[in-house]
């Protein structure tokens, strides 16, 4: 356990050894298909965040400048859309969890190997007709709500076609990791011996699986009704304008669960390893993982308090949207504990696990303005809301998501990646992250709505705040993905134990040999024995 | 306290400062909780700090405590339940009808908001109101989905083709507030605004009367809604004194509770009857027969708009 130091011998033997086009394109290692989604969705975080900071830049000043507002609007459809169903979505479930579920519990691959070079092909496909509707791009709004949708000349019928077959790659995703966890875990490793990873990865697929096809059906009704004319949603048609919403949400409320699960199962990994104390309250992480997949499909409705729902539903979607908080409550007290009395080291994936609850927590409370119906009348729709969704996603998921990105480096390339680069990145991404959105909560308490290219010049002040903060979280992110680049091409060769972590991945050499262990490990101990029994009694 | 730039203290409407009271409540458990995790976060990861290269020292084996695990699910899951019970109380008196509040009639158009008063005048992109005075604002879209907010009153609706949603305001201060357009309409959303003027009762009586001077023979909403239900035959079904025809009377129909031939009963506001107007065998009345003809295509939104309006004075 104590001589890590040493070159891991995988970087010359790993699952990276093999070259060329076709020992990727056909690959059924779960790695290498974990790597491509890596690449692809990060792509897009690149892109999406590239149109985000001309969103920003076009808000600098209140009145018709820099763009017209038609291109706003697609702009900033084109940053939702692209950041949800092609970043945030698939970003960590696809490529974190494809390279890792088989690692942390000790198996050779997924349970089914081509089934997963299959969603690769279907999500790529995805990408490739998406893209193609940027020839014409549409300017609804990710939420594509009709009869708006149903009506734009924009090709809405592309780009929902495009993310059909993204959504069918999800499910076959969620599906092939539900398998895999049930049937593929090592000798002796029970449930309660799963790393939270793994648990927060089957809660998340669970929803995957019985989410994404109702956004399928959506989208092929929202395409038929465009295409043929059938009235689903057109009252003029004899559909009901508040139908597709319902859809709409059904899916895309629980979705925010399969975006958030995953960082959390992340977080419960890396905050008792650089703490060197057990998690604390293991089942309870574990359950509160699964009671927010159940409950997140009961709040849907929390979306359209003020969208002519009734009165009487609205009513009931607040009161259990308040349930939810309560699992996501017992997380963050979880991680607090598990620092008491710790040996922590501040290395890079730990800074950023603090930071994700950090944000996290502003990014919660803020939400119980939105889930009581007085008070979500006024601040829905506006930037308040717009703040508080990105310090979930943001603050929260991708927090996370670099967390997980800088914790399982070594282990993914082989290479350590620099330490004082990250905390560089790290400090100019939250500076910036906090100066650009902080100010939005303020902005919509005092009523801006969002999704305004031209805004009442009282507005402005702020504005020009959030757009300042968006420059230093834009340079933030380069130097991070500078860091990447560098360590790949002359980083120092990690050990295969480089945080000293228990679960099964730190086992192996870095990079992972193809098909992982060379014997399966038997498990007789859950991951997280760390830190000495004491005696009953016997205080420090 | 929504817009801490603008603390004025004075209601601008009946209910926005209880929307504040709310939000003010929420803050206050929010601060608590901020400060108690945030604090003990940051104290925490400082506190048990190791030194870089330094080996971990010895720490203890602690998996859990079930009173502490108890008290934070107990404790923060009442306090929602607090936080959902006063913004549930505050929300129901945000949609609860205002007795004797005069009907503005809104219909949003992409990207123009249209404004019709009982007495028939109209404006666009700006509505102006006596103020202590209730109104309900009766709303529907021509196209898309649009969402009317005024921030000061703290309320919000959205508005939708082929349905009515309502809001009930009641101005509590004179002054110029904004309307925006809060829900996502298109190319022009952004400069959907209008303005809401509320004026005092004397100088706003004395706006009306000089409206209807430049306008003499207006007809009112009502009555331009007698005139359509003559003209479009419906006194041959529906009598509006009470004695039953081929259809049920229209006497006291607002507001009236209808039993169903399905069974269920239903109260007949503007949504169901324009529904009635539009479909009318979605909801047939019990004792009668599924045989009245839609008008969806003779009346237009204003005409239905009117019609009702008739309905209402059937008293």
């Amino acid at each position: 356990m104590s001589e890590e130091k040493v070159p891991s011998p995988g970087l010359r033997r790993g699952y990276l050894k093999e070259k060329g086009f076709r020992s990727w394109a056909f690959t059924h290692d779960h790695k290498r298909i974990g790597i491509m989604y890596l690449i692809a969705t990060h792509l897009f975080f690149l892109i999406g965040g590239l149109l985000a900071v001309l969103l920003r830049l076009k808000l600098l000043t209140p009145g018709p400048a820099l763009m017209s507002s038609h291109a706003y609007n697609v702009l900033f459809t084109m940053h939702g859309a692209m950041m949800i169903f092609l970043f945030i979505i698939p970003a960590i479930p696809s490529s974190l969890g494809n390279f890792f579920i088989p690692l942390l519990i000790g198996a050779r691959d997924v349970a089914f190997p081509r089934l997963n070079l299959y969603s690769l092909w279907l999500f790529l496909a995805g990408i490739v007709v998406t893209v193609a509707s940027l020839l014409n791009p549409i300017d609804t709004g990710w939420t594509f709500y009709t009869p708006y949708s149903a009506k734009s000349a924009t090709a809405v019928t592309a780009l929902s076609l495009g993310l059909f077959l993204v959504g069918m790659s999800s499910i076959l995703t969620g599906l092939n990791f539900i398998v895999t966890i049930h049937t593929m875990r090592a000798h002796g490793m029970t449930w309660y011996r799963m790393p939270l990873f793994i648990w927060g990865m089957y809660a998340t697929s669970v929803i995957q699986v019985l989410a994404t096809p109702v956004i399928g059906m959506t989208f092929i009704l929202l395409v038929a009704e465009r295409i043929f004319g059938v009235g689903f949603f057109d009252p003029a048609k004899g559909g009901d304008p508040l139908l597709f919403q319902h859809f709409f949400w059904f899916y895309s409320h629980p979705v925010v669960y399969v975006m958030i699960l995953p960082a959390m199962g992340i977080i419960s990994e890396i905050i008792p390893t650089f703490s060197r104390k057990p998690i604390f309250g293991y089942k309870a992480i574990a359950y509160s993982a699964l009671a927010i997949a159940f409950i997140g499909f009961l709040v849907w409705g929390h979306h359209m308090f003020v969208s002519g729902m009734s009165t009487a539903a609205a009513v009931i979607f607040s009161f259990l949207t308040f349930f939810v908080a309560v699992p996501t409550g017992i997380k963050i007290f979880n991680w607090i504990a598990t620092l008491y009395r710790g040996s922590i080291s501040l290395d890079s994936p730990m800074i950023w696990a603090l930071t994700f609850i950090f944000l996290f927590i502003i990014g919660g409370l803020t939400g119980l303005f939105l889930g009581a119906l007085a008070t979500d009348v006024h601040v829905t729709d506006t930037y308040f809301l717009v703040a508080h969704f990105h310090y979930t996603m943001m603050g929260g998921t991708v927090m996370g998501l670099f967390a997980g990105l800088h914790y399982w480096f070594p282990k993914m390339t082989g290479r350590m990646l620099n330490e004082r680069w990250a905390f560089h990145a790290w400090w100019l991404i939250v500076a910036g992250f906090n100066v650009t959105f902080f100010p939005m909560f303020i902005l919509g308490m005092q009523g801006m709505p969002r999704r305004y290219a031209e805004y009442p010049a009282k507005y402005q002040p702020l504005n020009i705040v959030a757009t300042v903060g968006s420059w230093v979280l834009a340079l933030g992110i380069l130097i991070m993905f500078v860091n990447f680049i560098r360590a790949l091409k002359s980083g120092p060769p990690a050990p295969d134990n480089p945080w000293h972590g228990l679960t099964l991945e730190w086992t192996v050499p870095s990079p992972p040999p193809v098909e992982n262990f060379e014997e399966i490990p038997t498990v007789t101990d859950w991951p997280y024995s760390y830190g000495e029994k004491e005696e009953p009694g016997n205080d420090e | 306290m929504p817009d801490p730039s603008a603390f004025s203290g004075a209601e601008a409407a009946l209910s926005s400062g209880d929307v504040d009271a709310v939000f003010i409540f929420i803050l206050a458990i929010c601060g608590f909780f901020f400060i108690l995790t945030q604090g003990l976060l940051i104290y925490f990861a400082l506190r048990y700090r190791r030194k870089k290269g330094e080996p971990p020292a010895a720490t203890p084996y602690i998996t859990g405590n079930a009173v502490l695990e108890g008290v934070w699910i107990v404790v923060p899951s009442l306090l929602l339940i607090a936080i959902f019970g006063y913004g549930f109380a505050v929300f129901v008196k945000l949609r609860t009808p205002l007795p004797g509040a005069a009907e503005v009639q809104v219909t949003a158009s992409q990207f123009v908001w249209n404004f019709q008063y009982p007495d028939g005048r109209r404006s666009v992109n700006e509505l102006r109101l006596p103020v202590g005075k209730p109104v309900k604002l009766i709303m529907t879209s021509t196209d898309v989905i649009h969402g009317l907010f005024i921030p000061d009153y703290r309320q919000k609706m959205d508005l939708l083709p082929g349905r009515y949603t309502y809001l009930w305001l009641l101005p509590k201060r004179t002054g110029t507030f904004d309307i925006y357009c809060s829900e996502y309409c298109g190319t022009g959303h952004s400069v959907m605004r209008a303005t809401l003027i509320v004026m005092p009762q004397a100088e706003y009586q004395a706006w009306v009367q000089g409206e209807r001077q430049k306008k003499p023979g207006m007809q009112s909403i009502a009555e331009k809604g007698k005139a359509l239900f003559e003209s479009s035959g419906c006194p041959g079904c529906h009598s509006i004194d009470g004695t039953p025809k081929v259809g049920p009377t229209l006497k006291g129909i607002f507001g009236r509770t209808v039993q169903l031939t399905d069974g269920r009963t239903i109260t007949a506001d503007e949504e169901y009857l324009r529904e009635s107007l539009e479909d009318p065998n979605e909801y047939v009345v019990k004792g009668f027969q599924p045989i009245m003809p839609t008008f969806k295509a003779t009346l237009k939104d204003d005409d239905l708009a009117a019609v009702i309006a008739y309905m209402k004075t059937l008293q």
